[in-house]
């Protein structure tokens, strides 16, 4: 009986190399895969950030790369505005949608939400792989825009229409490029449905013995919460994305309204709402923020509490605040339209709501702050990204009081301002979770260790680099510098600021090259790094309790039984600073629920 | 382990011994009274809920881009059903009942065979319907393009009908285990769940299209 081979492994180890790091069922290999992806990812899309600060501070130069990759789009080598937006556009899709997406939830979700919670595998092994190579496929036919006639789209990551629906008339990349963009983020909307699927069953129904909700360590929950708010919101983009395909293929006017003429053509549309594509998109958008940033947010918990040898304070407030950031998160997209019409009263419903959102944050980061207060501090590369999200979170979170009030967002939208603060918050925050989640799980994940002085030193750079592009861009947007612009010569309100500009390129040259630190640091640990221990950070959670790198089934058959919270350290009267979860329980301490 | 080993607390049936003996899931905890939900039981009900709450909100997005679309009004001209949507309901009602009849025979074999290939018959039959309906549409010169409430009925149909597609499909890998294999009640249970939810489902757009012209 098939099903009966469940009771030991989810399935068999396979043996050969398809099976086992292709098209692997195993969790470990597929957030192994998720992370790579998004690794490299990564690399395009900080590539694309390097060309357009290039071309901010430097247009007219001629890359000779550019001519060879993009005669189209760089002809003699120079890019033209329209491929600066193509940048812009590819820019915010693969670093949105395949690197904070997919590295913190399919990645680190994949591969330690199952042993977190004493499980073999995830709930749906084969649905898992599914997801996998489905986002593998989304992102291949989203780099195949930049190669295919007209080039890649120009329409931005949001896509607004009419200029996404219009098609090849509207300009260049408007065509095949923007076709291959909406079919990229269905299947990625399809791949990300399937593995919130998968995430959420697992955790309601496969988590070991004694594990009960209340002793999840907060990673799991935040990956718990992400994957609800992934169910939730994918399917509106993918709904969405039909209705705009439609419009651009079929002919239909869901988005586009009549009257256009565009190209000197008049467009054979009428009566459609583009702010209707803002309304669905955005309600995806919001808490897309949160996906990305809700995992960092469970990584900074652990590793907070495990290099202050300290319990996590307030550890159901934790909780209970990820799901009020979560049930706000659908409440609030309207702030993303304050001017698009919107009536004030709306507005002003959806400013208090987005307001209400700095609660639970500021008890996160209370709690984060109570962590630390009073602990043994050891600064390991993993706890310096962690430390340094909770300042990111903060100083990105700041902008947001300026941007969600209706009045003072009439003057700052579509400014820098609001690309400092997204950046920040959404983007270099989660990258930092990204980051911490790699120091802290790395030696699991491949059985060696990174180089610590190497981490500090990316940590460093990385930490000052960010800061010094992203805190300017907030001074841009007050002076009212416009978002978008592909050269700001000839502008000239806005001579004064190519100082400034010049110092954020400077400032992301040095963040990049840092970057390679980075990669570095990871492939000489993958060979050559000293070999891991158990559990080298002497943490309480399960998955230091088995081999690094983990076996197979991940426990190797052995019946767990979890007595204890996930945050027991210092405990007085104990031996060591820490209890594993699975230790036999202390005397008449252990309440069951408590913690 | 998180999942107890399985043989304890499986209430599946092997047809081929069920007909061997006559004794329906003899020493499976078939006998007229259910056993305990294993956690693999759990599994398989717990994802397709979850799946189904995906899935409703992927209809949500559509239903309410519809009632934003005919807000706008200019130029929205409601379309005329055929009355062939009417029988394709009963029939897909009729799905839902002849699945319903399967479920709750899960102890006498040939019934439950019949039953379930017969909601996959219904199925089918259904989603022909829809496109005898789209033909219809189309020979009164109604095509995708013509008008807003003409589009989100395209549209609706269509998607509701890959979900049901899906769900047909399901019927049928799932009636290879019926034929050779292992039926385990989780199976039928999940695609009860499923194909219940799609037929509530058309109700509802079916109110949709009726009611908000």
């Amino acid at each position: 009986m098939a099903e009966a081979e469940h009771s030991h492994a989810a399935h068999a180890a396979p043996t050969s190399f398809i099976w086992k790091y292709i098209f692997s069922k195993d969790h470990k290999i597929i957030g192994i895969q998720y992370y790579l992806l998004a690794l490299f990812a990564v690399f395009v899309g900080m590539a694309l950030s390097v060309l357009i600060r290039i071309n901010l501070v430097w247009s007219g130069t001629s890359i000779g790369l550019l001519e060879a990759l993009f005669p189209e789009g760089a002809p003699g080598g120079v890019m033209t505005p329209e491929f600066y937006l193509a940048m812009l556009t590819m820019h915010g899709t693969i670093m949105v949608f395949m690197v904070l997406t997919t590295a913190p939830q399919g990645g680190f979700g994949n591969y330690f939400l199952p042993i977190q919670i004493g499980a073999d595998d995830m709930a749906f092994p084969t649905l898992n792989m599914l997801s996998f190579w489905l986002t593998f496929v989304s992102l291949v036919v989203l780099l195949a825009a930049f190669f295919v006639s007209g080039g890649a789209p120009t329409s931005g990551w949001t896509a607004y229409p009419p200029l996404s629906a219009l098609g090849e008339i509207a300009g260049p990349g408007l065509g095949i490029g923007q076709d291959l963009w909406i079919v990229s983020i269905a299947i990625f909307c399809i791949a990300s449905l399937l593995g919130a699927l998968n995430f959420i069953t697992t955790v309601l129904d496969l988590r070991v013995k004694g594990m009960t909700l209340m002793r999840m360590p907060l990673p799991v929950w935040a990956w718990f919460v992400t994957a609800i708010l992934g169910l939730l919101a994918f399917g509106v983009l993918l709904a969405a994305g039909i209705l705009l395909l439609l419009d651009r293929v079929a002919g239909t006017s869901f988005f586009i309204p009549g009257g256009l003429v565009v190209s000197d053509q008049i467009i054979n549309h009428k009566g459609g709402s583009p702010l209707l594509w803002q309304h669905l998109f955005w309600f995806f958008g919001h808490p897309e923020v949160y996906i990305a940033i809700l995992p960092g947010m469970g990584v900074t918990s652990q590793i907070l509490a495990v290099f202050s040898r300290k319990p996590i304070f307030g550890y159901k407030a934790m909780v209970y605040s990820m799901f009020g950031i979560g049930t706000l998160g659908f409440l609030v997209w309207g702030h993303h339209m304050f001017m698009s019409g919107m009536s004030p009263y709306s507005a002003i419903v959806f400013s208090l709501l987005t307001t209400a959102i700095a609660v639970p944050s500021a008890i996160k980061t209370f709690n984060w702050l109570g962590t630390l207060w009073g602990g043994r501090i050891s600064l390991e590369p993993a706890m310096q990204f962690a430390i340094r999200f909770v300042s990111l979170f903060v100083s990105g979170g700041l902008g947001g009081l300026f941007l969600n009030q209706p009045s003072t967002d009439i003057y700052l939208h579509d400014t820098y301002f609001v690309v400092g603060h997204f950046h920040l918050i959404m983007g270099v925050a989660a990258i930092f979770g990204i980051f911490a989640g790699t120091y802290y799980w790395f030696s699991k994940m491949f059985g060696r260790h990174m180089n610590k002085k190497l981490g500090t030193l990316h940590f460093w750079l990385t930490f000052v680099g960010v800061n010094s592009i992203f805190m300017p861009m907030h001074f841009l947007g007050l002076v009212g510098h416009p978002r978008r612009y592909a050269e700001l010569s000839g502008v000239n309100f806005l001579a004064q600021t190519a100082p400034l500009h010049f110092f954020i390129t400077i400032a992301a040259f040095i963040t990049v090259a840092a970057q390679f630190i980075f990669l570095f640091n990871f492939l000489w640990a993958l060979f050559k790094g000293p070999k891991a221990e158990r559990n080298p950070w002497s943490a309480t959670t399960l998955e230091w309790e088995i081999p690094s790198p983990p076996p197979h089934d991940n426990f190797g058959g052995k019946e767990l039984t979890v007595h204890h919270g996930p945050y027991e350290y210092s405990v007085p009267g104990e031996e060591a600073d820490f209890v594993m979860q699975t230790a036999r329980p202390l005397q008449k301490t252990d309440t069951g629920t408590e913690n | 382990m998180s999942t107890p080993s399985f043989s304890e607390t499986i209430d599946h049936f092997s047809p081929a011994q069920e007909e061997g003996t006559g004794v329906p899931g003899a020493e499976k905890g078939l006998h007229g009274r259910p056993a305990p939900p294993s956690i693999q039981d759990q599994r398989y009900k717990t994802g397709t809920m979850v799946g189904l709450a995906g899935i409703l909100m992927f209809f949500t997005a559509f239903v309410s881009a519809y009632i934003v679309r005919q807000g706008l009004g200019t130029d929205w001209e409601p379309i005329k059903l055929p009355n062939l949507v009417w029988y394709n309901t009963l029939i897909l009602l009729a799905s839902s009942f002849s699945l319903e009849m399967a479920r709750t025979r899960l102890k006498d074999l040939p019934a439950l065979r019949s039953w379930w290939l017969g909601t996959a018959t219904l199925g089918t039959v259904f989603l022909v319907g829809q496109l005898v309906v789209w033909q219809k549409l189309s020979a009164e010169g109604v095509y995708l393009a013509s008008n807003p409430s003409s589009s989100f009925f395209y549209v609706l149909t269509a998607v509701h009908g890959i979900h049901l597609l899906g769900g047909v499909l399901a019927l049928l890998i799932l009636s290879l285990k019926l034929w050779g294999g292992i039926l385990a009640s989780h199976h039928v249970g999940s695609m009860a769940l499923y194909w219940h939810f799609m037929d509530f489902l058309w109700i509802l757009l079916l109110l949709l299209f009726v009611f908000w012209r």
